[in-house]
């Protein structure tokens, strides 16, 4: 299918705008998404983090990173939604039929993920910054952390489309985030691993979150990274390799 | 655009077939669609004319025959295919989200026309659709929405329309601006392939009728020819769907006609034992 490859930047570009319009004209999506997390974040700050040691660091500092984690996996499931709405509306089939670079109509979503999962991200960070959280990382580390985390959208953003692609329902579409959303609580997001029992604790210590966690929580703090980094660059690559494969062929058996 | 050859026939479909694991749904599928002319495929839902629809707009690929759109091949030739060929599906694709206007402009721009801009508001004039243009296609009556999407279809001037189910779930009124709308397309000698379940629908419109019925063409012509062909007597080869009225006679019981045909006397006895 080398067809129309050409045109694939353009047509691209023309979809993505559809879907960026989409939701600037919801944007309660961006909103709800910022709610539970930043809802998760004063509980834990203010209820929660007062019993919590975290040794040297202020608890919402300490805790930031996981929070960022979990708006991401809650955005996602966002992504799965509008791909399905437009696979079930018919409007893709009409892209399908037309003389465009098919997998234009992917990428438009998997942009539009990002593009709504940054803009989220934004708005917890300026939520976390007026409960206190400080940070002294500079531009480097501020664009190390930005890149981590739209390495960790665009991995999750796949999974989000294997989701939307494959769902009956639209309930199905976005059933697949609740145990992403749960995934940093089992972590080193919000308490320190080494009081969690044997089994929970070597799971804990061996996921990804806790890796990507650390490393965000290093930068912020000015710590050095280390090991942390690469395993997390590792889990997201690896994450984004084997979702596009999966969304890719399912794609392929969707659209024949 | 590809330049039409004459009598070159717009879509040419032959020994079309078609499975989903067990089901047979195209058993060997052919007919031929002049340039210009309205042709429609007549048929009771799951007749398979939505799959045929699909391998011509090259959504679906057939398992054995060919197609042909405009003289291109659905299956070795699907990007010319798609540029000869647009789609209207059975259940109107706009995005509702955004306004009328803006959904031109977004196949307008896909297709790379010229002036998205002025394409899309010399459509919206043709169609009706000028003043709610500026409003979200979500809030467009079912009659609007179809004319939209017909519009939509429209843009880049593809020589082959397709039109699949194009009043099915409008009202009266509605019906009737879409069957205006087909006349005026044919009219500017675009083809046009129309799929509907209705006979009146067929009748009014289609140059050539073809009845695609369990998979096969079971009959194909005129109008006048199908009459033909066809007395009243062997109408039963399509399963019509039954009409209220139907299904209100049959279940009161099938003795009583309608009112109208038995006003003239009835008998004394009859019309006593029914009222109760």
């Amino acid at each position: 299918m080398n067809t129309t490859t050409t045109h694939f930047y353009g047509n691209t570009a023309v979809l993505t705008r559809r879907s960026l319009r989409h939701i600037l004209r919801s944007p309660d999506t961006i909103i709800t998404t910022a709610v539970m997390p930043v809802a998760i974040m004063v509980m834990f700050v203010y209820v929660l983090g007062g019993a919590i040691n975290t040794g040297p660091y202020e608890y919402i500092d300490y805790m930031l990173p996981g929070i960022l984690l979990i708006t991401v996996a809650s955005g996602i499931a966002y992504t799965a939604f509008r791909l399905f709405t437009d696979l079930q509306s018919g409007v893709f089939e009409r892209f399908q039929s037309m003389p465009i670079a098919r997998s234009s109509s992917l990428w438009a979503h998997v942009l539009t993920s990002l593009a709504a999962n940054l803009m989220s991200l934004a708005l917890v960070v300026g939520v976390a910054l007026l409960l206190g959280f400080r940070t002294g990382a500079g531009p480097g580390a501020w664009l190390a952390v930005a890149g981590m985390l739209l390495l960790f959208t665009l991995a999750l953003t796949w999974v989000a489309v294997v989701a939307g692609l494959s769902a009956k329902t639209v309930e199905g579409a976005s059933a697949f985030s609740y145990p992403l959303i749960f995934l940093p609580f089992i972590s080193s997001a919000f308490v320190p691993t080494d009081t969690m029992p044997g089994p929970v604790r070597w799971f804990a210590e061996n996921q990804p979150v806790t890796s990507i966690v650390n490393s965000i929580r290093a930068l912020f703090t000015q710590q050095s990274v280390g090991a942390d980094l690469w395993l997390a660059l590792a889990w997201c690559l690896g994450i984004m390799v084997v979702a596009y494969a999966l969304a890719i062929s399912t794609y392929k058996r969707r659209v024949s | 655009m590809t330049a039409r050859l004459d009598g070159r026939p717009a879509v040419r479909v032959t020994g079309l077939k078609k499975s989903f694991r067990e089901l047979d749904v195209l058993r060997g599928v052919d007919f031929d669609v002049a340039p210009g002319s309205i042709f429609a495929l007549l048929g009771s839902n799951g007749a398979g004319k939505t799959t045929v629809v699909r391998i011509l707009s090259t959504l679906l690929k057939a398992d054995a025959g060919t197609a042909l759109v405009d003289g291109f091949d659905v299956a070795a030739e699907a990007a010319e295919v798609r540029q000869a060929i647009s789609l209207t599906g059975q259940f109107a694709a706009v995005d509702e989200v955004l306004s009328g206007r803006e959904n031109l402009v977004l196949v307008a721009q896909l297709r790379r026309v010229k002036e998205p801009g002025r394409t899309a508001d010399a459509l919206l004039e043709q169609f009706g659709l000028s003043e709610s243009g500026g409003r979200r296609a979500g809030t467009y009556s079912g009659g609007m929405r179809r004319r939209l999407d017909i519009a939509m279809s429209l843009i880049g001037n593809p020589p082959v329309i397709v039109l699949d189910e194009p009043t099915t779930g409008l009202d009266p009124q509605g019906r009737l601006e879409v069957w205006a709308m087909i006349r005026q397309l044919a009219g500017q000698g675009t083809s046009v392939l129309l799929t509907t379940q209705y006979l009146d629908e067929a009748e009014q419109l289609a140059d050539r009728i073809a009845i695609l019925h369990q998979g096969k063409i079971i009959a194909n012509g005129t109008l006048a020819e199908l009459k033909q062909l066809m007395p009243p007597a062997t109408a039963e080869y399509v399963e019509k769907q039954p009409t209220l009225e139907e299904v209100f006679l049959a279940i009161i019981g099938s003795g009583a006609g309608t009112p109208s045909r038995d006003t003239g006397t009835p008998p004394e006895h009859q019309q006593q034992g029914e009222k109760p």
